[in-house]
Parts: C-alpha cells; structure tokens; sequence
C-alpha cells in the first residue's frame, strides 16, 4: 500500500507516524534538527525558510505546550502561525473535518498542525488534500487519538543520540499506560527502525495493548525485572482524561507498583536517563526525587522538541 | 402477462435444478421449465443467453433510509425481497408504522418489503411492543436492529412471550458493554493503530446468553451478523443440541479482514467490525458448508457522515447491488459452486424467513434475477442506484451483473 | 588574478598551492583583526588552511547556507545540512568569508544574510580559490586566485582525497 506520508520520490511531504517511515527518513530529521539547536542558541533565534508560508495550528484537542512549541518552531522558521482551537461543538454545528479543511487551504495555508482526538484524522485530511490536488499543502501531526505522536517520538529519539550517541547497543525501557499512548506506539516504532535491539514495556495488563510483542516489543508487568540493566527509561503519563472503566483501582497503588522511584531506577545502569513526555503526575508515575535528578532529562526534551519540529516543518514544507 | 425466459443457464438450488433452459411465468407465477405448460403463448420473451436465470435474490438485512431509491437499487442488484431491521427513525415499534412501510412498498412497486418490527418499545430494551399487532400488519419477525438487550430479564420475558405466538426474534448477538467504547477488532490491527477494541468475547458472551435463553424458553432465534470463529462454534454446537437457532453472515465479512483498515479507511468500519483472518476464514468455511445464509447488510451513509475519522465514521456500507458480485467472488475463492452460492442468497434466507421464496418451482411466485456472470464493471458512485455510494469497494472492478428483475412476473429491473 | 585557462585542455591545478597562494594575498590585510568563516564543505577546508597558513590565534566559523537558500521551494531541504558554528561575536568585526566555488553569487547571497543573523559585522571581505563566472547577484570576490570558464553541463568540485590533501575535480551536472 503506498504510504501517504512519501510523495512519488519517496520524499517526506507529510508527518503522520513514524511507522512505515525509512531509517533514512528518521535520521534525516534528527540531523538537521542539530542543526536547528545551533539556531535556537543564537540571539536571532530566526531563518527565513518558511518566510510568506502559514502555518495553521488545528488543535481539535487542547494542548497549551505542545501547540506552543510547534508555534515557536514555525516563527523560527519565519512562518505566519495561525491557531485554531477548535473544540467539539464548532464542529457539531455541521461543519465537517474536511470542510473545515477546505476553507482553511482557500485562505491558503501552506501546513496544518493537527492534533485530534480520534486515531487516524490526519490521514483522512491527507489522502483529500491528495484527492483535490494540492500536493502543495501538508500535513505534521501533532497527536492523533492513541495512535501516534511522531513529534514526541522524533525527539525522543533524537535526545537519546544525545545523551547515548548509538542506538544498536541500547535496552530501553517504556513505562505505564502504553495502550492509551500516541507517544508509546511512536516512541516504539522509531526505536525499532533505528535499530534499538531491545525495547521493554512495562505496566499492567490492563494498560498494555495485547499483540506488543507484535511491534518486537518484551513485555514486562513486573518493573522490578523490566527495568534491570536499562539504558533508557521513558515514563508516560497515566492519563486519566483517557481512561474509561476499571482498569486500575487508584494513583496510589500504581504508584506502589510501576512508579519510578530512585529504588526503582537504581536497577537500571547508573548511567541511565530518565525521559518523560509531560506534563508529569509527580508521586503518580514518578517520584520527585527522580523528577528533579541527574539522570532525568526531561527539561532538554522540550529544547530538543523545538529544533525537532522545526526540522519536520522544513523538511516535509520543501517536498 | 405470459413470458418465456429463453436461453438461459436456469439455476434453482432449492430444487436442483441447474441446466440451460426455459423458464415459464404465468399470472405472476413460474408457470414450468422445459417444455411450455399446456396451452401457454408467450406474450413477452426475455432473451437470457450467456446468462444465469436464478430466483430473485433475497437480502435478510437491508436499510431502507430513503425508501424510492433504496428498492430501486434492490432491484437493480437482483434483489427481489429486502428484509428490513426496524431501526429507522422512528423505530418500528407499531403496527400502523409497519402497515405504512408495507404499503409504501407495494405502491412502489418494486422489491418486497418484508419489515423485521422492533421486539421492544423505542428499541430501548425495556418493554415488549406489541408482536402480534406488528405481525398482522406485516413484520416476519421482531429484533432489536444491532443494539444489544441488557436487561438479560427483559430478553427472557421477551423470548417467552414471542414463543407463545411461535414468532421468531432476530439478535445480534454484541454485549453492551464490551462493545460500547470499541470501534474495530480487539486485535493486532487495532492494537498497532491505536483503535479501541471490540474483543471476540463481546460476540461470544452474547450468544451464550441468548442459548441459554432459547434453552430455557424454546423461542426460535435468528442470529444476525456474525463476525468470529468462536461465535459460529458456539452456534453450532447449539444448532447440534437441536436448539431452533440460525444464523447469517454479512457478505463483506467473508471479504475483508481487520487489515483491510489500513490508513484508517472509514470504509472498513463496520458493526460488527471486520474481525482477523483466521475468523473470516471460519465465517467461510461455515458458508461454504451451507450453514448460514448471506446477507447485504446494507448500510447508506452519506459521506458527511463517512468521511471522517475513523471511530466518527457511521459503520456500515451499501450492500444492494453489489451483494450479487460479491457473493460470486467470495464463491470463487472459496471454491464454492455457483448454485450453491446462489443458494445462500435465495433458498437459504427464504428458509430462514420460512417463507416458500427463493425458489422456481411451478407455483412459486415469479421473483427471478437474470444475470450475467462474467460482465464486469467498475463500482462507481454514478454506477449505483442506491443514495449510499459508501463502500469499501469503490473504484474496484466487480464481476456479475444483473441485466433483469421480474417480481410477481413483471420486469421492474432492466439494465 | 591568474589569466583564464580552459581546465578541459589541460589538468587542474593544485588546490593545496591555490590555497598558499590565496594566503599572500590575505596576509598583507590583517592589520583589521579579521576573522575566517567558511562555508560548507569546500570553504571551510579552505578556510582551516588558511588559518595555519596565516597563523591566526582564533577559531574560525563554519556556516551552513541551507535555511537561507533561496531554492527551497523547488528543492526543498538539503538533505545533508550540518550546523553553522560561529564562536566568536559577529558584532563590529571584520570577516573573511571563505568559499570554494564562485559562480552566481547566491550561495554568497544566502551566507551573508546569514551572518548578518549573528549581529551587524564591521565588513565582510570574500575569499575564493575559483571563479567561474556567471554571476546573477552583483557579487564580487576580493580575493581571487583562479578565473576559470567551464564548457557545458560541467561542475568544478573541491575534493578532499584519502591523505588529508584538497584537490580539484570536473563533474558533470
């Protein structure tokens, strides 16, 4: 099946998830984002690649941090930005996702950030920008249900080069609610197809999707085992907005059970970075103590986040 | 008016019959095959040559939203009786609702409306409508469209009531609450793409229920859209008991797989959802052994309603006039024979209904498909009659199509 | 500046002896303090000879024109883009922007709003081993060592060979 994302050179024109992307493609946004942490240190924190190009933010589901950091990657980037917070009942009103769409690229929107709460909407409003002919119009997306986050993902990646340099020697280890996590399955794919030889899941049954190992993923539900000898550790967010029913009897005994807490991350190698998409439960998934540690790195991922949209921004806006 | 069906391959599975040959239609009934029945003369004659003369098809599960087009479309596919699950708006819950819609049909004139009445008020699942009003007015049996009943007592009560009156209930059998938050197959598709999912077990638990139910009260069940391997076992095993349960499938669900979602495809959303391949390799297997009948299930969504994201996208997809090319493509990789394949769309459903349909003997009534088996085309939205040019299948090229549709003896289709 | 010469009729010249070359032109202007930036690849092999030849204390910056291109949007971004690194203060200096190649004067172009990026420099002086003609941009370099005219569909590239040592080589386009 041709991959939507790759126009007919196999070049990336759109960014809708990390899985059926090439090596090649990945490593690709990772370097030139290094190149654009060079940008983001300067005092003109500007290059006029996307100057005259707008960027429109279409945000179906609220997110002050991560709609900002694609903001300030397309202003660094020279871009026009234009938010549009649309919450559900604008679109109850009858417009539909893809009219919506319509009238956004005859005010000729050159991008779309999207972010929305049902898997799959950025490939619906790909394949018609595909259909109306506009190959000149593309799509980054920002996080799609449980389905993918190939932002996060990308700089996940790209702050662990950072930090470990080589990939094929690494064991790393994701930790809580991976069935409910965009960031999880990207996170996932990108380690795969960057050749990380081991990837760990760690949490309960219920919050672990079955078929994981399908992805070559270990399963793990004790973290005591999970995190022995890890290189990585990224920690998810336990997301109560997401949760529906009984799958877990309270913050408290997850707490006790998949936290991370020094205890907890001294199994790991004492080299170990901690990673943490945000925003954090503090006491919830992890313990302050770690938060606040050598090992975490979580501040320098939202720096990396930055030079890595930009990267993505620029990189699929010349395709 | 006297026709004659020349030339054709007549095939009538019921009776066995499958041999190029005439067939003869009377005051609206077939009137013999062969040799013309003492003093016939033929006022019309129909020219089937290369093509397949069968009994007009019968679909056990067809929407009709927009009721002109939808029969017209039925017609157009060879349909020649549609089934009609009682949750339109309003829903079928009273007589008069019903004595419209049957009326409405036969004014329309072209296929036959056979209504399924809603077995409880509103569909709610609470209380009984009135079966034996509905019946009268028209309805061949009572169901619940494809919303599951969860007040286990309530379906008792219902099932008992419906077994004084021997009528039949049709269920799909989905538990509430596996099933409410679910959009596609708890699998590995839905795992990679992030889809919540509907486990087997929704289908599962809910046949069991209603076994022990027909168990307990004798009530004749038909069972609706079966999407698993584990669901056929277990009604099989219940059919081995002797229990009075049948069962259809939905003929995409003998096509396509979990994994024809691919890119989030909204029009591989179905109800129930299009499972793995190891179930639609046992949903075959059982129609292929003639063990269930098949159906459109036919679906008109309208594409503000189907371009959209996936788990927004109303699940379902137009079903009429490509029931025939897919049955027949399904057939071919199954290794089915043609007659046999037809029986599952005319003979079988009619025997599900227990009604003397779907069948060409002298007598019957004269409700015949006369189709091409080898035409191909290609399905475009302009290609169908029906308002729902949904379907999973646009753009492909199909195989077999209907040059004519006689219902009751006159032509109400011709291509 | 060296008379033209058509490369095709005879071999190219040494890059190594262009490179001493540029250096005596250089050296007499250093009274300026200036600092060295070469632009990726050829420019800054160039300009890291020109520092040991010309002795000079400081690091010099590398730049990297791919965010000030002005083709991007019929060639998108260049696959292989490395970080511009200047350390030193742009402000008030006198630069010395050092290249391999000069031919339409865009790359030139796109380096120079680069740098102006950085702060507001005092001058910037260029520095170029070739020049091949055929400006679109009034560019023009203050030091030159090579005027050279290629013949059709040819491209002049700096190579660095396996022993360290910069050397030229024809490619066709």
């Amino acid at each position: 099946m041709h991959n939507p994302q790759l126009n007919k050179d196999g070049e990336l024109t759109h960014l809708l998830s990390i899985e059926g992307l090439p090596q090649r493609i990945l490593t690709q946004i990772l370097d030139t984002a290094a190149s654009f942490m060079e940008v983001s240190a300067r005092d003109v924190k500007k290059v006029p690649l996307l100057r005259g190009k707008s960027v429109f933010n279409l945000f179906f589901e609220n997110s002050t941090r991560t709609r900002t950091t694609f903001e300030i990657a397309a202003k660094r980037l020279s871009a026009d930005v234009i938010n549009l917070d649309i919450n559900k009942s604008s679109t109850a009103k009858g417009e539909t996702l893809l009219d919506t769409i319509d009238n956004l690229v005859a005010m000729h929107a050159n991008l779309f950030v999207v972010r929305h709460a049902s898997s799959g909407a950025p490939y619906l409003i790909a394949e018609h920008l595909q259909r109306i002919g506009r190959d000149d119009v593309h799509v980054v997306n920002a996080g799609d249900g449980r389905h993918a986050h190939p932002t996060q993902g990308l700089l996940d990646m790209y702050t662990i080069r950072h930090y470990k340099k080589d990939f094929s020697q690494l064991r790393v280890a994701i930790v809580g609610d991976i069935l409910h996590s965009r960031v999880a399955r990207s996170d996932i794919h990108a380690l795969t197809t960057l050749g990380v030889p081991e990837v760990r899941a760690i949490g309960p049954e219920t919050l672990l999707p079955k078929h994981l190992d399908k992805l070559g993923v270990h399963v793990f539900h004790d973290m005591n085992e999970g995190l022995k000898d890890v290189d990585v550790v990224i920690m998810l967010r336990l997301q109560n907005e997401r949760m529906t029913g009984a799958l877990l009897p309270s913050a408290g005994e997850y707490f006790r059970h998949y936290g991370l807490t020094p205890q907890k991350l001294a199994l790991a190698k004492p080299d170990a970075i901690v990673m943490h998409p945000g925003p954090m439960n503090r006491g919830v998934e992890i313990h302050s103590a770690v938060a606040d540690g050598p090992q975490a790195v979580i501040l320098p991922q939202v720096t990396f986040g930055i030079a890595v949209r930009m990267a993505v921004m620029s990189i699929v806006a010349g395709n | 008016m006297n026709i004659a069906i020349q030339n054709g391959r007549v095939i009538d599975p019921k009776n066995g019959v499958d041999r190029s040959t005439t067939l003869y239609i009377a005051d609206g009934k077939v009137a013999g095959l062969g040799d013309a029945p003492a003093g016939f003369v033929a006022e019309q004659t129909i020219d089937a040559t290369d093509c397949v003369v069968c009994p007009g098809l019968i679909d056990l599960g067809a929407r009709l939203n927009s009721i002109e087009a939808e029969l017209a479309a039925a017609v157009a596919g060879g349909v020649t009786s549609v089934v009609v699950p009682p949750d339109a708006d309003p829903p079928l819950d009273e007589p008069e609702l019903a004595d419209r819609l049957v009326h409405r049909g036969t004014e329309i004139g072209k296929a036959r409306v056979l209504p399924l009445g809603a077995l409880t008020l509103g569909l709610q699942g609470e209380r009984l409508a009135e079966l034996a009003g509905l019946k009268k007015a028209g309805c061949v049996a009572f169901s619940q469209a494809n919303r599951s009943v969860v007040d286990t007592e309530a379906l008792l009560r219902a099932m008992e009531y419906a077994a004084t009156f021997g009528f039949a209930i049709w269920l799909q059998p989905q538990d509430h609450w596996l099933s409410r938050n679910g959009i596609a197959h708890e699998g590995e598709v839905s795992s990679r793409l992030g889809l919540a999912g509907i486990p087997v077990a929704a289908e599962t638990i809910a046949i069991g229920t209603v076994v022990q139910l027909v168990r307990d009260t004798g009530c004749r069940v038909h069972l609706t859209r079966l999407s698993s391997a584990a669901g056929v076992a277990l009604v099989q095993r219940a059919q081995h008991e002797g229990l009075p349960v049948t069962f259809d499938i939905g003929v995409h669900h003998l096509l396509l797989t979990e994994n024809d979602i691919g890119y989030f495809n909204p029009h591989a959303r179905f109800s129930p959802p299009l499972r793995a391949q190891s179930d639609r390799q046992a949903l075959s297997n059982a129609a292929a052994a003639g063990l269930a009948a098949i159906c459109s299930d036919h679906t008109p969504v309208g594409a503000d309603d189907k371009l959209l994201p996936f788990g927004e996208a109303k699940p379902g997809s137009t079903g009429l006039e490509v029931l025939l090319p897919l049955t027949l493509k399904w057939a071919e990789a199954a290794g089915v024979s043609l007659p046999d394949a037809l029986a599952r769309i005319t003979s079988a459903p009619a025997e599900v209904l227990g009604l003397p349909s779907g069948q060409l003997g002298t007598g019957a009534a004269a409700d015949i498909c006369i189709f091409d088996p080898a035409a191909i085309w290609q399905l475009t939205p302009e290609a169908l009659k029906s308002r729902g040019k949904n379907s999973p299948w646009l753009g492909y090229l199909l195989t077999g199509r209907v040059k004519t549709t006689l219902v009751g003896g006159r032509v109400v289709y011709q291509a | 500046m060296s008379p033209l010469s058509d490369p095709s009729s005879r071999s190219l010249p040494d890059a190594e002896a262009q490179c001493r070359q540029l250096a005596d032109l250089i050296r007499p202007q250093l009274a300026n303090k200036p600092a060295l930036v070469g632009i990726y690849s050829g420019g800054a092999w160039i300009a890291e000879r020109l520092r040991e030849l010309l002795d000079l204390p400081e690091e010099i910056g590398l730049i990297d024109v791919s965010f000030y291109r002005d083709d991007f949007a019929e060639k998108g971004l260049h696959p292989q883009c490395k970080p511009t690194v200047i350390p030193f203060d742009v402000e008030g200096r006198h630069l010395i922007l050092v290249d391999d190649v000069l031919y339409t004067g865009r790359t030139t172009r796109a380096a120079i709003n680069e740098l102006f990026d950085y702060g507001r420099p005092a001058s910037i002086a260029l520095a170029v081993l070739a020049d091949r003609g055929g400006r679109e941009l009034p560019v023009a370099a203050t030091y030159g060592v090579w005027d050279v005219q290629l013949g059709e569909g040819q491209n002049l590239v700096l190579g660095k060979q396996d022993n360290g040592q910069l050397a030229w080589r024809l490619e066709h386009a």
